[in-house]
C-alpha cells in the first residue's frame, strides 16, 4: 500500500489533488481513500489531505501517520509542520520549490529522496494562475508512478470540463522537468 | 468480500465520495420524497439528491425547510401521503429532530434516514462518535451501521425494501460514521437501475392521506389504549429482525454481499473477543489478525443491526468465548455503562455462562483509532481479568 499525505493551505487545492489522483488509481482497477484532515476549512490556514492507493480493499479507517510520500504545495508549511519528521526512512518528499536539491536539503535538513518541481512558474505559464495543485500530480506521478499519466485525463475532465487539458498539459510538463535525487546518508 | 459464483454483468465499479455514493442508492431507489435542512450539520448527501431532482435525473418532491425539526415534519406528511420518503443528517441537525423522530417511529411511516454519525456540542465538535445516535437510540425506528461505502450503499437501498414491508411498515435509520466515512473518496460497486427496479418495487401504502378518503393518523391515545400500542409497536420492531434478514439475503443473492445482525471475524478458538460496529471494525480485523499471527486468541464481533437488538446472533457469536470487550463511541455520562456495553451486559446476564465483560469508549469526538489501539486495550483488558475489574468501564487514551 502507498501512502501518501499532501500539505496545503486552504484554498490550494490539496483535496481536490487527493480526490483526483484517488479517482484515477480506482480508474487503473486499484482500490484508494481519499479523505481531507476534517477541521474548519479556513482559505490560508495549514491543511492536510490523505491518500492511500492499494492493491486491495483498504480497510484502515485512521489518519496517516508514517507516510510513503509527502507531497508539499506550499515550503512555507516546511517550517510550521515539520512534515517531514514522520515519513518513512526510504519515502520522498515531493516539494514545490525553484531551488535545487543542494539548496534544499541545506535549507531545510532532508535527508530522503526528493523530487522538486517549479510547479508555480509550470502553471503560471500553462494555467495562468499560480493554483499548482493539479501540476504538482505531474511532480508526485513521475516520483510514484502509481498510474500512468493518461489515468488522470478522465477525473480531470470530470472535475474542469473545458479547463481539463489545460491542467493535463501543466501535470504533463511537471511531470517532465521534475527533478529526482535519491536520499542521502 | 466474497463474490457470488455467477454473477451477472450488472454493476460497474466507480470511485466517489460516500455522500454521493449514498444520494445515488437513494436515486437508484426511485424516492419520491425528501425534505432536508442544508447546511451545517449536513453532508453531501442532500446536496447531491438536490442537484439530481433540479436536473431531472430523479423525479422527486425536493424541499428545503428551515430546520431538521422541520425536515422530519415534512417526511412525516409526505409518507402519509403515500409517498417513498428519505432525509439525512448528523449531530445537533439530529437532536434538532428529537421530537419529531418518536411520532415518525410511533406513527410507522417507513422513512428512511441516513445519520451520518458525528459528536454533539459541547464542547463544539464537529468530528466522528455515536453520541448523537445513541441519544436518539429509543425513538423505535430500525437502526444499523455499516463499516464502508459499499455497506452504506448497499444498506441505503435495503432500508426502502425492509421499512416498506407490510409487516413492518417502520422507519429505518442508516448509521454511517461521518467524515471517517461520509467525506472520503473510495471503489464501489454500482448496480444498474434495472437491477434495483427488480429488487425493490414502488412503494404501495395501506393507508394514506387524501382529502377524498378521510382518514385519521396520528390520533391521541388515552391511557387505557397507550400502553397497548406500545406493546404492539415493540412486537413489530423486535419481529422486524426476520424481514430483515430476509432482504439482506436477498441482496446477498444479486451482489454476492451478505449481511448478517451480527458478523465474525476469526471467532473460531478465540478466546478473547472484540466487539465493535461502524468503521471502526474493518481497523479491527486488522489489529486481531496482528495479534493472532502472534499467537494470541482473539476475535472479532461487530455489531450491525442495533434495532432490534439481536440477543441470539450476539450470544451465539460470543460462544464460550473468556472475555469479552465492547467498543463503545459514546458516553453516557454518570450512567451505568456507555451504551453499547450497558446493553451487552445486559444480554449476558441471565446466561449461566458468560464471558468478562470489559468496556473501553474510544474515537469521542474525532479522536484517531488506529489498529494499535485495539491491541492496547485487549492487553489491558486481559490484565484486568487477572486482577479483578478496576472500574465500570474506561475512557482510552485520556491524557492526564
Amino acid at each position: 500500500m502507498l501512502e501518501i499525505r499532501f500539505h496545503g493551505r486552504g484554498g490550494q487545492g490539496a483535496v481536490t489533488s487527493v480526490e483526483l489522483l484517488a479517482l484515477a488509481a480506482i480508474g487503473e482497477g486499484k482500490f484508494a481513500q481519499g479523505f481531507p484532515s476534517f477541521g474548519p476549512e479556513r482559505r490560508g490556514a495549514p491543511v492536510m489531505a490523505f491518500l492511500r492507493i492499494n492493491d486491495h480493499h483498504i480497510r484502515l479507517r485512521c489518519k496517516i501517520a508514517s507516510p510513503d510520500v509527502i507531497l508539499i504545495l506550499d515550503p512555507s508549511l516546511i517550517r510550521i509542520q515539520k512534515p517531514a519528521a514522520d515519513l518513512k526512512p526510504e519515502g520522498t518528499i515531493v516539494l514545490n520549490t525553484h531551488k535545487s536539491p543542494a539548496e534544499v536539503r541545506q535549507e531545510y535538513g532532508f535527508k530522503h529522496r526528493l523530487a522538486l518541481v517549479d510547479a508555480n512558474t509550470i502553471a503560471k505559464e500553462v494555467l495562468g494562475v499560480p493554483i499548482t495543485n493539479t501540476t504538482m500530480l505531474g511532480a508526485l506521478l513521475k516520483a510514484t508512478g502509481v498510474v500512468p499519466l493518461e489515468a488522470m485525463t478522465k477525473p480531470l475532465q470530470e472535475r474542469f470540463g473545458p479547463l481539463a487539458s489545460k491542467n493535463f498539459n501543466a501535470l504533463k510538463a511537471a511531470y517532465e522537468k521534475t527533478h529526482l535525487e535519491e536520499a542521502q546518508p | 468480500m466474497a463474490k457470488a459464483k455467477t454473477k451477472p454483468a450488472r454493476f460497474h465499479r466507480e470511485g466517489m465520495e460516500v455522500s454521493i455514493a449514498v444520494s445515488h442508492a437513494v436515486q437508484l431507489a426511485r424516492a419520491e420524497a425528501i425534505a432536508a435542512y442544508p447546511i451545517t450539520p449536513q453532508t453531501h448527501i442532500v446536496e447531491h439528491l438536490s442537484s439530481l431532482v433540479a436536473d431531472g435525473q430523479l423525479e422527486a418532491e425536493f424541499i428545503n425547510v428551515e430546520s431538521e425539526h422541520s425536515a422530519m415534519s415534512a417526511c412525516i406528511g409526505m409518507s402519509a401521503a403515500g409517498a417513498r420518503t428519505y432525509t439525512a443528517t448528523s449531530s445537533q441537525g439530529l437532536a434538532l429532530m428529537f421530537e419529531i423522530l418518536f411520532i415518525a417511529g410511533a406513527m410507522r411511516f417507513p422513512i428512511v434516514m441516513t445519520v451520518a454519525n458525528r459528536a454533539l456540542s459541547g464542547p463544539l465538535s464537529i468530528w466522528n462518535d455515536h453520541s448523537d445516535i445513541m441519544a436518539a437510540r429509543d425513538i423505535g425506528w430500525l437502526q444499523v451501521f455499516v463499516k464502508n461505502g459499499q455497506e452504506a450503499f448497499d444498506h441505503t437501498v435495503m432500508a426502502f425494501k425492509i421499512a416498506e414491508t407490510p409487516s413492518v411498515l417502520l422507519p429505518m435509520i442508516v448509521n454511517l460514521d461521518g467524515f471517517i466515512l461520509s467525506h472520503v473518496v473510495e471503489a464501489l460497486e454500482m448496480p444498474d437501475q434495472e437491477l434495483v427496479d427488480q429488487f425493490l418495487p414502488p412503494y404501495s401504502p395501506r393507508h394514506v392521506l387524501n382529502p377524498k378518503a378521510p382518514v385519521t393518523m396520528g390520533a391521541f391515545a388515552m391511557p387505557e389504549i397507550y400502553t397497548e400500542v406500545k406493546m404492539k409497536h415493540q412486537v413489530t420492531l423486535t419481529n422486524a429482525a426476520g424481514r430483515i434478514q430476509e432482504v439482506w439475503d436477498e441482496w446477498g443473492q444479486l451482489t454476492g454481499r451478505q449481511y448478517y445482525p451480527v458478523e465474525r471475524h476469526l471467532t473460531e478458538g478465540a478466546e478473547i473477543l472484540l466487539l465493535t460496529m461502524g468503521t471502526l471494525t474493518e481497523v479491527a480485523e486488522i489489529a486481531v489478525e496482528e495479534m493472532r499471527e502472534a499467537g494470541l486468541p482473539v476475535g472479532l464481533i461487530s455489531l450491525r443491526q442495533w434495532r432490534p437488538f439481536p440477543f441470539a446472533a450476539l450470544r451465539a457469536a460470543v460462544g464460550d468465548a473468556k472475555l469479552l470487550i465492547v467498543c463503545d463511541r459514546a458516553l453516557s455520562p454518570g450512567g451505568a455503562a456507555p451504551p453499547v456495553l450497558a446493553e451487552v451486559r445486559s444480554a449476558f446476564y441471565t446466561q449461566a455462562q458468560r464471558p468478562d465483560i470489559i468496556g473501553y469508549i474510544i474515537g469521542l469526538g474525532g479522536r484517531d483509532v488506529p489498529p494499535e489501539a485495539f491491541k492496547d486495550i485487549v492487553a489491558k483488558a486481559r490484565e484486568e481479568v487477572t486482577t479483578g475489574p478496576t472500574q465500570e468501564f474506561h475512557l482510552y487514551g485520556v491524557r492526564g
